[in-house]
């Protein structure tokens, strides 16, 4: 069981948390993208090996929506390539 | 008779006998002894017949290692494949052994011996495969079988799971253990020491070792007193950690924890650290018939012989390639067991191990090559390893050790890596992926004095290393030997599952070279004990047919659990109504003692389906329930349906990209339906939002996606959207609800007393309004789910049961009736209402069910917006709601398919409700069917198992089409 770092309610166990999947691309005017761009972003989810982006769920804490990078081989809860600054 | 119990000595309470039962027959035994010890102690040698050739086998081990004895414990507590050597003994045990009928002496399935060489690795795989194995599986699972599951739950007490945090785990509370938690114990750390046996000292429970100039077990003592005293210092025995997670999390059961009605517990521990200091394992040696009963690892004969004053045997052989058994040979002589000879297939002994028997007979560059005996040893053969005059020798005891390996299972859980070593010949840890260390005999430090430093280092971790005592013990040396090339007879590697030698060479010679291939082929290391005492030797067989080096073969991968774990630990007391537990409204009490038919009816809500009065059948009351909405007035509690407030400056613009219809256009007092899409374009959820205020609106989802609807909102608000001042909070349980309706329903409003105008003019379809009905603060809101006339009278939760309760005193004179779920699920097919999961499937979209209006040309952007118009393009023959009329009268099955003309074709839709309609006197029903809007007046077929049904299309609303009658 994984140890998340909630940023309100500091590290807390996975099973108080709902997994909301990998984070996808900022959603994109629907209007201004083509056909193929908004089924991209719609059908695909990363799902590399290795580091991913992902949201969790703080369902049974305090209900924050954050984000993790998660290494998919190891479950080590890693920092993303934004996170330095 | 304990015939074969010590005269004295041992860590067993003589004055306290225990009766126990094994096989049918009575035995005695003292507390302190494992059943193992007690029937050894009682003479018992042959205690099982094995796995796959019901070969006759005996006790092998003498703790989770145990790779021969599985019993099966009766009564009360009854629990199935125990390794006799862990289970402790108490009064008026009751166990048997497994897989062997009508006993280990006379097994009928021992016939299987004379077929053994038809039935090598693989034998089931390419014997059983037509027509397929499935139809031979059950038959074979009960020949093979172990013991079966435990038909009833356990009736003495219950389990439990805990939660804990600490700064150091120690798993093993051997030398190392206990050294590590003394360090980590003094510097005032936060410790968990946890071990497996029934108290602690390791292997100095088995041992003759001194500490100090004095019995090792003293220092033990002295030790465990020091940590008891000190806080921070948590130590649980009989209890196992089984299981070492991702980020350092880690399970342990505890078996009979101290308190009266806890069967086990359940440990689940976040530790900064962990420490492996789980000691090593014997392993056994290869050779001809290395299975009879009286064939035991020397380490276990040591630990009977010290710890349990038993004597296994009276005339031993001790075979071994390693110094750790001269030391079990001067215990045995000790007590009184006569050393026949030790052979040790290494060319040179050394002086230190010789020096434990200075007058010991000692076979040198010899090995054992087969046994001999009906059911028990009789006897061993010898020879020079390099060939020469075999010599045969009388014993009923032979002693093996083959060396020690590390105990890494808990380590490589943790994901950290193994090295082999030359010098152990055997795996060790290597590199830590998490905050673990190992140390003692689990590290590869197998002297006593090396155990003790290693885990005084490991405890304090770079602080303070307590004083490490002083200790004697031989010193290790070993020289590997994988299996005896000269071995006559079948020579088992896992004797568990009857892998031997050939079994292993087979799969070789078939191609499954990889170890992991290895083992799934021929089962080997498969077992309940997991090949704790055989695996490197297959490793080692591996090795030595492919000519590599061991390290190159590798190991198998070490998975949880470590040794078995039942299923209710890990479930703790989530069982039955705690696992799932059912959602009430306040008149469950009300409508259980008015005869209501309760089931879940989505997302765990425990609902009324329907209210039989008495003689009355299902569809009668079902009926009677329709005809009082729909001529006078029922009656329902709506509490259910998922209640969402939402809060804030932007709730208007969050609402019109969550609906596909404009919200933020509402006015304040009004209501107004609206559909819900994801993203994808698929239809997520309907309901109706109500604005309270500029600011503050009430929105109600589907009781079945209340939740998922909540997670959906939290998540586009946060994520989306973060900038938006919008708050959510849930209120589905803060407003409950009666629901009035029908024709009367506005006569009973009156009846009950308000000052709100409820006229149609006032108060009309989709208006709400807040103050007191009956005297109770109210808000009544004017939606209707069942085509009539319809209060929707919200109020808090404490109000329900007294409304509810005046609501049908009033009616009563306007024949008000309560009505249950399936009355409501009439009502709405006869209007033809959504219901999420019955119309709205994956494919389905707004346009589909006839809701085009609903999504809004106006708003450049929503929910589901761009998906649903990219899903039509182009798209033809799209599934389509209609109303389906069966001809003749009759039921119509859901989900039941419609093909062309009902032959034997694709479906072109499927029927998606069908109710008897009280309005129409005959069956109606919903379908979704391919272009169903321009087939209106079509007859289709329903394609049934029992036959074809004619249905005649029809539109989707077959009762009021107009909504007069829920707008009056």
């Amino acid at each position: 069981m994984m140890n998340i770092p909630c940023p309100f309610c500091g590290p807390r166990n996975e099973a108080e948390f709902a997994f909301g999947g990998p984070v996808k691309p900022h959603r994109p005017d629907p209007n201004a993208v083509s056909e193929v761009e908004w089924t991209q972003y719609i059908t695909t989810v990363p799902n590399p090996l290795g580091p991913v982006e992902e949201r969790w769920w703080h369902v049974k804490g305090c209900g924050t929506w954050l984000t993790i990078w998660r290494d998919t081989r190891t479950h080590d809860i890693v920092e993303g390539p934004g996170d330095a600054g | 008779m304990q015939v074969d119990r010590l005269g004295g000595g041992g860590l067993i309470d003589r004055t306290k006998t225990l009766n126990f039962t094994f096989n049918g027959r009575p035995y005695r035994g003292f507390e302190g002894d494992t059943l193992a010890s007690a029937l050894l102690a009682n003479g018992v040698r042959l205690t099982a017949r094995s796995f796959k050739y019901h070969r006759p086998r005996g006790i092998v081990g003498s703790g989770v290692e145990e790779p021969s004895t599985l019993v099966e414990l009766m009564g009360e507590d009854a629990s199935g494949n125990r390794p006799v050597t862990t289970v402790p003994l108490r009064e008026g045990l009751v166990a048997k052994s497994v897989n062997c009928w009508p006993s280990p002496e006379f097994d009928i399935g021992a016939v299987n011996q004379l077929f053994a060489r038809f039935i090598p690795a693989g034998f089931y795989y390419k014997t059983f495969k037509w027509p397929n194995w499935h139809l031979y599986e059950p038959s074979i699972r009960k020949a093979a079988g172990l013991a079966g599951a435990p038909v009833e739950a356990p009736k003495s007490g219950h389990f439990e799971n805990r939660y804990a945090h600490c700064d150091l785990l120690i798993a093993g509370a051997g030398p190392a253990g206990l050294m590590a938690a003394l360090a980590a114990g003094r510097a005032g750390q936060r410790v968990m020491l946890i071990d497996e046996g029934m108290q602690a000292g390791g292997s100095l429970l088995n041992r003759n070792l001194t500490i100090e100039g004095k019995p090792a077990m003293d220092w033990v003592a002295t030790t465990v007193c020091e940590l008891d005293a000190m806080p921070n210092v948590t130590q649980l025995q009989n209890a196992t950690v089984w299981g070492y997670r991702e980020h350092n999390f880690v399970m342990v059961n505890e078996r009979a924890p101290e308190h009266p009605s806890i069967l086990e517990r359940n440990w689940r521990v976040r530790a900064a650290r962990v420490l492996c200091s789980t000691g090593a394992i014997e392993r056994t040696l290869v050779f001809g018939n290395n299975d009879r009963p009286g064939v035991m690892l020397a380490s276990a004969i040591q630990a009977y012989v010290n710890r349990y004053a038993v004597r296994p045997g009276k005339r031993a052989v001790i075979f071994t390639n390693n110094n750790s058994a001269y030391g079990v040979a001067a215990d045995m002589a000790a007590a009184g067991i006569d050393i026949a000879a030790i052979i040790d297939s290494r060319e040179t002994v050394p002086d230190a191990a010789r020096a434990a028997v200075p007058k010991q007979e000692i076979l040198s560059g010899h090995v054992v090559y087969s046994t001999h005996g009906g059911r028990l040893v009789k006897a061993v053969s010898v020879m020079p390893s390099n060939g020469g005059a075999t010599r045969r020798i009388a014993c009923d005891l032979l002693a093996v050790s083959g060396g020690w390996n590390p105990a890494v299972h808990l380590w490589s859980q943790s994901r950290g890596t193994l090295a082999y070593d030359e010098a152990l010949s055997t795996f060790r840890p290597d590199t830590p992926v998490q905050n673990a260390i190992s140390a003692g005999a689990a590290n590869g430090d197998l002297t006593l004095a090396d155990a003790l430093r290693s885990g005084a280092e490991a405890g304090a971790g770079g602080g303070k290393t307590p004083e490490i005592p002083a200790s004697d013990d031989l010193p290790y040396a070993v020289e590997p030997i994988w299996r005896v090339e000269q071995a006559r007879g079948k020579a088992f590697l896992d004797m568990q599952n009857d892998v031997s030698v050939d079994d292993v060479h087979l799969a070789l010679r078939e191609g499954y070279d990889n170890v992991e291939h290895v083992k799934r082929y021929t089962t080997g290391g498969m077992g309940i004990d997991q090949g704790k005492v055989g695996n490197i030797n297959i490793i080692g067989t591996v090795a030595i047919q492919k000519g590599l080096p061991l390290d190159e073969v590798g190991t198998t991968t070490f998975r949880a659990p470590y040794t078995p774990v039942s299923f209710g630990a890990i479930g703790g007391i989530r069982e039955g109504s705690v696992s799932l537990p059912y959602r009430h409204t306040p008149i469950t009490a009300w409508n259980l003692a008015n005869g209501a038919f309760m089931y879940e009816s989505g997302a765990r809500w425990r609902r009324p389906g329907y209210f039989p009065r008495t003689g009355e059948g299902f569809q009668d009351a079902v009926n009677r329930e329709c005809r009082a909405v729909r001529n006078d007035v029922g009656v329902y509690d709506g509490s259910p349906l998922g209640t969402f407030e939402l809060k804030g400056r932007d709730v208007d613009k969050f609402l019109d990209h969550l609906y596909t219809n404009i919200m933020s256009t509402l006015k304040p007092g009004r209501a107004r339906y609206g559909l819900m899409l994801s993203d994808d374009g698929l239809v997520a959820d309907d309901g109706v939002a109500l604005r309270l205020s500029k600011d503050r609106w009430i929105i109600s989802t589907s009781t079945g996606h209340a939740d998922a609807m909540n997670a959906h909102m939290e998540e586009i608000l946060q994520t989306e959207f973060p900038d938006y001042n919008v708050f959510i909070t849930t209120v589905t349980s803060q407003w409950n609800n009666v629901t009035i309706c029908g024709p009367k329903a506005r006569e009973v409003m009156e009846a009950l007393g308000t000052a709100i105008d409820i006229s149609p003019e006032t108060l009309p379809f989709m208006a709400f309004a807040d103050g007191h009905v009956a005297g109770i603060p109210a808000r009544i809101v004017r939606v209707s789910f069942t085509g009539e006339l319809s209060f929707e009278v919200n109020v808090a939760p404490r109000d329900l049961l007294a409304l509810w309760e005046m609501t049908l005193e009033v009616g009563a004179p306007f024949g008000i009736a309560p009505i249950g779920s399936e009355a409501n699920h009439v009502l709405r097919v006869e209007k033809g209402f959504l219901s999420l999961g019955h119309e709205v499937d994956g494919p389905i979209d707004p346009y589909d069910l006839g809701l085009g209006w609903a999504m809004s040309k106006k708003k450049a952007d929503y929910f589901g917006k761009r998906s649903v118009a990219l899903r039509r393009d182009g798209t033809t023959n799209r599934r389509e709601l209609v109303g389906v009329i069966p001809e003749p009268d009759r039921m119509i099955p859901e989900g039941a398919p419609l093909t062309p003309g009902g032959e034997r074709k694709a479906t072109e839709g499927f029927v998606t409700a069908c109710v008897y309609s009280t309005v129409h006197d005959r069956w109606v029903g919903l379908a979704l069917l391919e272009n169903g809007h321009s087939r209106h007046g079509e007859t289709v077929h329903v394609r049934l198992n029992e036959g074809v049904i004619p249905a005649r299309v029809t539109p989707p609303i077959h009762y009021d089409p107009e909504g007069e009658r829920l707008r009056s």
